[in-house]
């Protein structure tokens, strides 16, 4: 970048401006264009959700003004937790975890509360290969063995591996469907009723919530608590552009757990309940990101129940769309119909070209990269999320890039390897940036 | 490369090199190429138990945050910290860099490794799967 002005010197405001705006173009976001991150679900966010975040009601509150006075605020937390009730099939959600991980994190404290109070030792959760890394993050952040379960050659999970390693002492296995192949889990509620005999429960991640919206509630499933991303699948901006959310669900059984306080309706007014000498206690301050709620609650009235569906479709026909187009020149390891995103790999690129080269290379061509080396049971896996919010003509150029990019591999394989040729900068040094961090910003 | 033969191999692409009671812990040549480069280990600690097929530590590269296995069951009785401050060394040469040494807990399970035929072996056919 060059430097535009000198420290401790009076600036002119087109100066700053010009600097400012120069930095801003240097940003990347759904508003620019495609961003097919795997397992993000960065789908456009509407700006009437930040209009009505914006509103003076919202942003001039104190989260510790006198409840009458903030009775629009209540009643917005309240109804939304109805409509996610709804769409999961839970008897009652917590909005306090801040993030996705949190709300792992919170469910997994609940299972640990429930079997202390029944006095059980279990000491095990087991965990998919496929999981995301937070899975396991969690299970031991509370003490739990995380034991890995295997995926068979379909990309589900293996029946046989998942029997014999259930037993009286896992205490959960953290299930995330579709899973992070971008693959339904088709023995779901077989993979739920062997966990269930043993006395287990079944923790859903719902960080890929967008392709089922509206066409099951996990609840249904088999699935005993569950976190959503509202950041994701309720399109609040996330990612460098606002804080998320996790709001964690749960059946019956588990709702005195909870952490509290829940909203509750008494007549006509909104209040806090802070009863219930089981909750695991507050996981966050005040109640939750409660901006992040406003935008989620608009885009769920905006949307409505149709339109969810609708939501749900779209994703599935999107990522289908491009799995389709992509696997005549890609490698997929799983030959499957997908639900809202994919995972190819780099195997048989020519000239050794890696998942991470194409990455690079498509910011050349104005994409954000997607996912890659991950999920870690594909090698040089590349994990393509188009969601619902994209064209079929941007399908196409994407795809068309894609396709360049493997005659580049072939044909000039150096264009792709120093990729990218386009950016402020050129390809980073990622190792010693990992090696020698240095987040200071030097003159 | 072909593997030393003074080493005994694991599945999970573990070396160990016996002396005495004590096994010589460290990462293969394959190991090192599937993590690529490695940016920080966390080191187990000297006193902690470790069992066999179970994780002792973790590798992190660029890519990604890896278990490291421990090949046989002990207890831990040395660290080698020089590793700590320079984890490239597993990526330069993997063979000559060792993790940790474990006191066995339990000899038999020498048995269960590979020698260095079997391991290169081994290796050959994951490249196969790859």
């Amino acid at each position: 970048m060059k430097l535009l002005f000198e420290k401790g010197r009076n600036l002119a405001e087109p100066v700053v401006i010009r600097h400012y705006t120069a930095l801003s173009r240097l940003n990347f976001g759904v508003d620019n264009g495609f961003y097919p991150l795997g397992s993000c679900t960065m789908k456009y966010n509407p700006k009437v959700c930040e209009e009505a975040a914006k509103l003076d009601g919202f942003t001039q509150i104190h989260p510790l003004q006198p409840l009458e006075t903030v009775q629009g605020a209540l009643q917005l937390m309240y109804e939304l937790e109805r409509m996610l009730k709804e769409i999961c099939g839970f008897s009652r959600f917590s909005l306090q975890p801040a993030a996705g991980a949190h709300g792992e994190l919170t469910g997994i404290m609940m299972i640990q509360a429930y079997f202390k109070k029944k006095a059980q030792k279990r000491t095990k959760v087991l965990v998919p290969d496929s999981a995301h890394g937070t899975n396991p993050a969690s299970v031991s952040m509370c003490g739990f063995e995380s034991i890995k379960v295997k995926s068979n050659s379909r990309g589900n999970i293996d029946l046989d591996d998942l029997k014999e390693k259930v037993d009286e002492e896992v205490a959960a296995i953290m299930i995330t469907n579709p899973n992070t192949l971008g693959l339904f889990e088709k023995d779901i509620t077989e993979v739920c009723e062997i966990v269930h005999k043993k006395g287990g429960f079944v923790y859903g991640d719902g960080a890929n919530m967008n392709a089922l919206l509206g066409k099951c509630k996990p609840a249904d499933l088999g699935i005993d608590i569950m976190h959503l991303n509202l950041h994701k699948t309720f399109s609040t901006p996330h990612g460098g552009g606002g804080p998320g959310s996790g709001p964690v669900g749960a059946i019956e059984k588990l709702v005195p757990f909870l952490p509290r306080p829940l909203v509750e309706k008494r007549g006509q007014s909104y209040e806090f309940d802070y009863s219930g000498e089981d909750s695991i206690g507050k996981v966050r301050s005040f109640y939750g990101n409660f901006g992040v709620m406003v935008k989620a609650y608009t885009y769920l009235k905006a949307i409505g129940p149709d339109g969810l569906e609708e939501i749900a479709e779209n994703a599935v026909l999107n990522a289908n769309y491009l799995q389709s187009k992509l696997q005549k020149h890609y490698h997929l390891p799983f030959k499957r119909r997908c639900m809202h995103e994919f995972v190819i790999s780099d195997r048989h690129m020519p000239n050794n070209v890696t998942a991470n080269d194409i990455a690079k290379r498509l910011m050349d061509y104005g994409f954000h990269p997607p996912t890659v080396y991950f999920p870690l049971i594909v090698k040089g896996a590349i994990m393509i999320e188009p969601t619902e919010s994209e064209s079929k003509e941007t399908l196409d150029r994407f795809a068309d890039a894609m396709v360049k990019i493997k005659e580049e591999a072939e044909r000039n394989a150096e264009v792709v390897r120093e990729a990218p040729h386009k950016m402020p900068v050129k390809r980073l040094d990622a190792v010693k940036a990992a090696r020698e961090l240095n987040l200071r910003w030097k003159q | 490369m072909a593997s030393p033969s003074d080493k005994k191999y694991s599945k999970e692409h573990e070396w160990c090199k016996i002396e005495g009671d004590i096994a010589v812990v460290g990462i293969t040549d394959y190991a090192q190429k599937s993590l690529t480069d490695v940016v920080f280990i966390e080191l187990p600690k000297v006193g902690q138990k470790v069992e066999r097929c179970k994780p002792m530590c973790s590798v992190e590269s660029v890519k990604s945050v890896s278990d490291v296995f421990a090949p046989v069951s002990g207890e831990i009785v040395e660290v080698n910290t020089k590793i700590e401050e320079k984890p490239e060394m597993l990526n330069k040469d993997p063979y000559n860099s060792w993790i940790a040494k474990i006191k066995l807990s339990n000899k038999d399970e020498l048995n269960e490794l590979m020698d260095s035929k079997q391991y290169d072996a081994f290796v050959e056919d994951e490249e196969k799967k790859d």
